[in-house]
């Protein structure tokens, strides 16, 4: 057999549609790769598994407060490396009633000579507690500009949900303090002048 | 038996008879280009064999500066930024330069001669697939010498290790993973094409030799999981230099989801590592115990359900980043049941054995020892699955004891196994034997020498990836290195057994070995470069 039927041979259909199936389940899974992104979110989020809250606003519900019972409310702020912010909150921790709408103020000083952009990113514990909370505002919605030396105080507005599981009486907040950086610190800083405008 | 062979006309000749048709271009270049042009399934094999060994040794030879640095405490040798980039090349020098393009080689030469096809249904993107290689390892390698050094961050690369706190050089590295990555899918698209297109007339699916069968589902692995790989270091990259925060908390992504992504590659990763190891000990036990495979069909069907369930165990990598316990007890189940399959591999190589006739030839020796410790580093794998056990092992000695007991006298020794079984079919001459069973012998001492201890370390508590460690390790340490440099050098013997066994030796016939049966043992010894050019005729014989 010369070589140009070995050709003929490695060129026949089955080969061409191996080869074109291959092809498409590598574009498939590659896709899937960047698919699973937003799909973890959505699963983290729907399940509450990774101490991940909602990054928006949402309304109080008046579900009338359930007065049986006390769940103790911790914060914990941590700084970061890359921004040298300091952050507080007013008070260490809060007991509130579930269905009871509370506020604390967290108090954000940039110490150095530079404005920066800084984010406070959110997480709660047990991961469980994470559906039944609900954040009405936050400082975790945007990012901050401080200006060297400025202070802000800024309060965080939440109610827990009165499903929250019965064993559950810790919730444990805790807002790490990320930079952000220069590159899409403009942009930002467009988006929150217009918000400010709406004001 | 024997299928009757095709008159099989010498290179020159048959060259020249192409040359005298269309296709002038057939004839085979000189020199070096030769290799660089070659299309041959045969040559191709050999380059990625030969490419293999030489990056076995490269990374050898970090994995010595490791235990060098570890053979007593303190820090002596090297800087610990030095140490962790030895540390993280060896591994990725070991997985993507060493094993899998060993195993790619292996393929190449004999998957056609095993099926009976002329050569590889793609044989120009074979080419292309192992030039990728040397570009892709040159330049992970030239990583070493840029400032900030190599990738430093473990061969998992965790982000956001591997992106916020990495070396500028992590660019490169991203860069020369995709090259070695299109390599492996190119590859692995290529042999699957062989094997569903090209068989011989008359051989059906389950008339293929195991190492086909097991090649066709690891193929089918790699071009399931090679794309999530690219995308997840494409993710790096975007990290790294377009500011966006796929696993960047900050920006309200999710280190986490790296893990997620990274062994959801990477748990099939292992086992494209060793489905191959097991068809190639597949054939060699059956051929020197002069008994057929006990269980051919259960064979299969075991390697099919590792291969579905590696892609659902992937978490047991992460039981300590907080999952929740439904997702702890899923995946230690999961990972549990996989020691099923991999029960009912061992118990019928085992009863392959059973009252057969058994010679110990080099290829045995090192079947036999795969099957011994492969298992070992079996167990110690349950020992991990378990959730809460695991906890108290993850990132230790422990778990580098596993991990090398399944991959060094796992995937290495069945390696060398089909190695010395196949040299007689490439060379013509069969391997010193005198030479090989000191090769085995020190080989095995001294892997032995070197991860034993590693169990008792990491049980202790021995952390991995860390160049100095407390006083009580020092004994296991020290054992343990002497073993490491011990096993280093025994592979100078295996070197010494292939090139003497390619200038000379022993004259093979055909049928090299009396037990074996495949294909491969009807073609002359050595293979002539153009093989079954009519196909042979296929009589199945009983599995």
């Amino acid at each position: 057999m010369s070589h140009e039927d070995h050709d003929a041979r490695s060129r026949n259909p089955g080969v061409r549609r191996t080869v074109v199936r291959s092809v498409a389940a590598l574009i498939g899974m590659f896709a899937f790769a960047f698919a699973l992104v937003p799909l973890y979110d959505v699963f983290c989020r729907v399940t509450g598994i990774n101490g991940k809250v909602d990054n928006t606003a949402q309304a109080v519900v008046h579900e009338g407060v359930d007065d049986s019972r006390y769940v103790t409310v911790q914060f914990i702020t941590r700084g970061s490396s890359g921004l040298p912010w300091r952050m507080e909150v007013e008070t260490r921790q809060v007991r509130v009633h579930p269905g009871q709408t509370s506020e604390v103020n967290f108090t954000f000083r940039n110490q150095s000579a530079e404005a920066n952009w800084g984010r406070a990113v959110p997480s709660v514990s047990p991961s469980r507690a994470s559906r039944h909370l609900r954040k009405v505002s936050c400082f975790c919605f945007d990012e901050q500009y401080l200006e060297a030396g400025e202070r802000l105080e800024l309060p965080l507005v939440f109610q827990l949900a009165r499903d929250l599981p019965p064993d559950v009486n810790t919730v444990t907040l805790v807002y790490t303090l990320y930079p952000v950086t220069d590159a899409r610190a403009p942009l930002r800083a467009q988006v929150t002048a217009g918000k400010g405008d709406e004001a | 038996m024997a299928p009757k062979l095709p008159p099989q006309p010498p290179l020159e000749h048959s060259s020249a008879a192409t040359a005298g048709g269309a296709a002038a271009h057939h004839a085979p270049p000189r020199g070096m280009l030769r290799w660089l042009l070659t299309t041959n399934h045969k040559e191709i094999g050999s380059l990625y064999l030969i490419f293999s060994l030489i990056m076995f040794f490269i990374g050898g030879i970090f994995a010595l500066v490791v235990r060098a640095e570890l053979f007593q405490p303190g820090l002596q040798l090297v800087n610990p930024e030095f140490f962790n980039q030895m540390t993280t090349m060896h591994g990725l020098i070991m997985v993507f330069a060493a094993v899998m393009p060993a195993f790619t080689g292996l393929a190449n030469w004999m998957i056609p001669l095993q099926i009976g096809a002329p050569d590889m249904a793609l044989p120009r993107l074979n080419n292309f697939s192992f030039w990728l290689l040397p570009v892709a390892f040159l330049l992970l390698l030239s990583t070493l010498l840029m400032p900030g050094g190599g990738p430093n961050f473990g061969w998992t690369f965790y982000a956001p290790l591997s992106t916020t706190f990495a070396p500028p050089s992590t660019t490169f590295f991203i860069l020369s993973l995709h090259i070695a990555g299109i390599s492996s899918i190119l590859g692995a698209i290529n042999i699957v094409a062989t094997i569903l297109n090209m068989r011989a007339p008359g051989m059906r699916m389950m008339d293929m030799p195991l190492f086909v069968w097991t090649w066709l589902i690891t193929a089918f692995l790699l071009i399931a999981v090679m794309p999530v790989l690219a995308g997840v270091i494409t993710m790096m990259l975007m990290d790294i230099n377009f500011g966006t925060s796929f696993f960047n908390a900050a920006g309200g992504g999710d280190p986490v989801l790296f893990q997620h992504l990274f062994w959801f590659f990477g748990h099939p990763e292992v086992y494209i590592m060793i489905l191959p190891a097991f068809g190639i000990v597949s054939a060699i036990i059956p051929t020197f115990a002069r008994k057929p495979l006990f269980g051919y069909a259960s064979m299969v069907y075991a390697t099919a359900s590792i291969a579905l369930l590696s892609f659902l165990v992937w978490a047991h990598h992460m039981f300590v980043v907080g999952l929740p316990l439904v997702a702890e007890l899923f995946f230690m189940y999961t990972t549990m049941l996989i020691a099923v399959p991999t029960g009912v591999k061992v118990f019928n190589w085992i009863t392959t054995l059973f009252r057969g006739s058994i010679t110990f030839e080099p290829p045995m020796l090192f079947a036999l020892a795969f099957v011994v410790l492969f298992t070992i580093g079996g167990f110690s794998g349950l020992m991990l699955a378990i959730a809460p056990a695991d906890f108290q092992y993850h990132d230790t000695y422990f778990v580098v004891a596993h991990f090398h007991y399944v991959l060094v006298p796992g995937a290495v020794f069945a390696i060398m196994a089909g190695v010395y079984y196949w040299l007689p079919k490439w060379t013509g001459h069969y391997p010193n034997v005198r030479l090989s069973q000191w090769h085995f012998w020190l080989s095995v001492i001294g892997v032995n020498l070197t991860f034993f201890p590693m169990h008792f370390s990491g049980l202790a508590g021995m952390p991995r990836r860390i160049p100095d460690y407390a006083l009580q390790f020092a004994d296991f340490n020290l054992v343990s290195s002497l073993g490491a440099f011990m096993f280093g050098a025994s592979q100078l013997v295996f070197v010494a057994v292939v090139i003497l066994c390619v200038r000379g030796g022993e004259k093979a016939p055909a049928k090299a070995w009396e037990g074996a049966e495949d294909l491969e043992w009807s073609v002359p010894s050595p293979a002539p470069l153009h093989t079954f050019e009519t196909p042979p005729t296929f009589s199945p014989h009983v599995h």
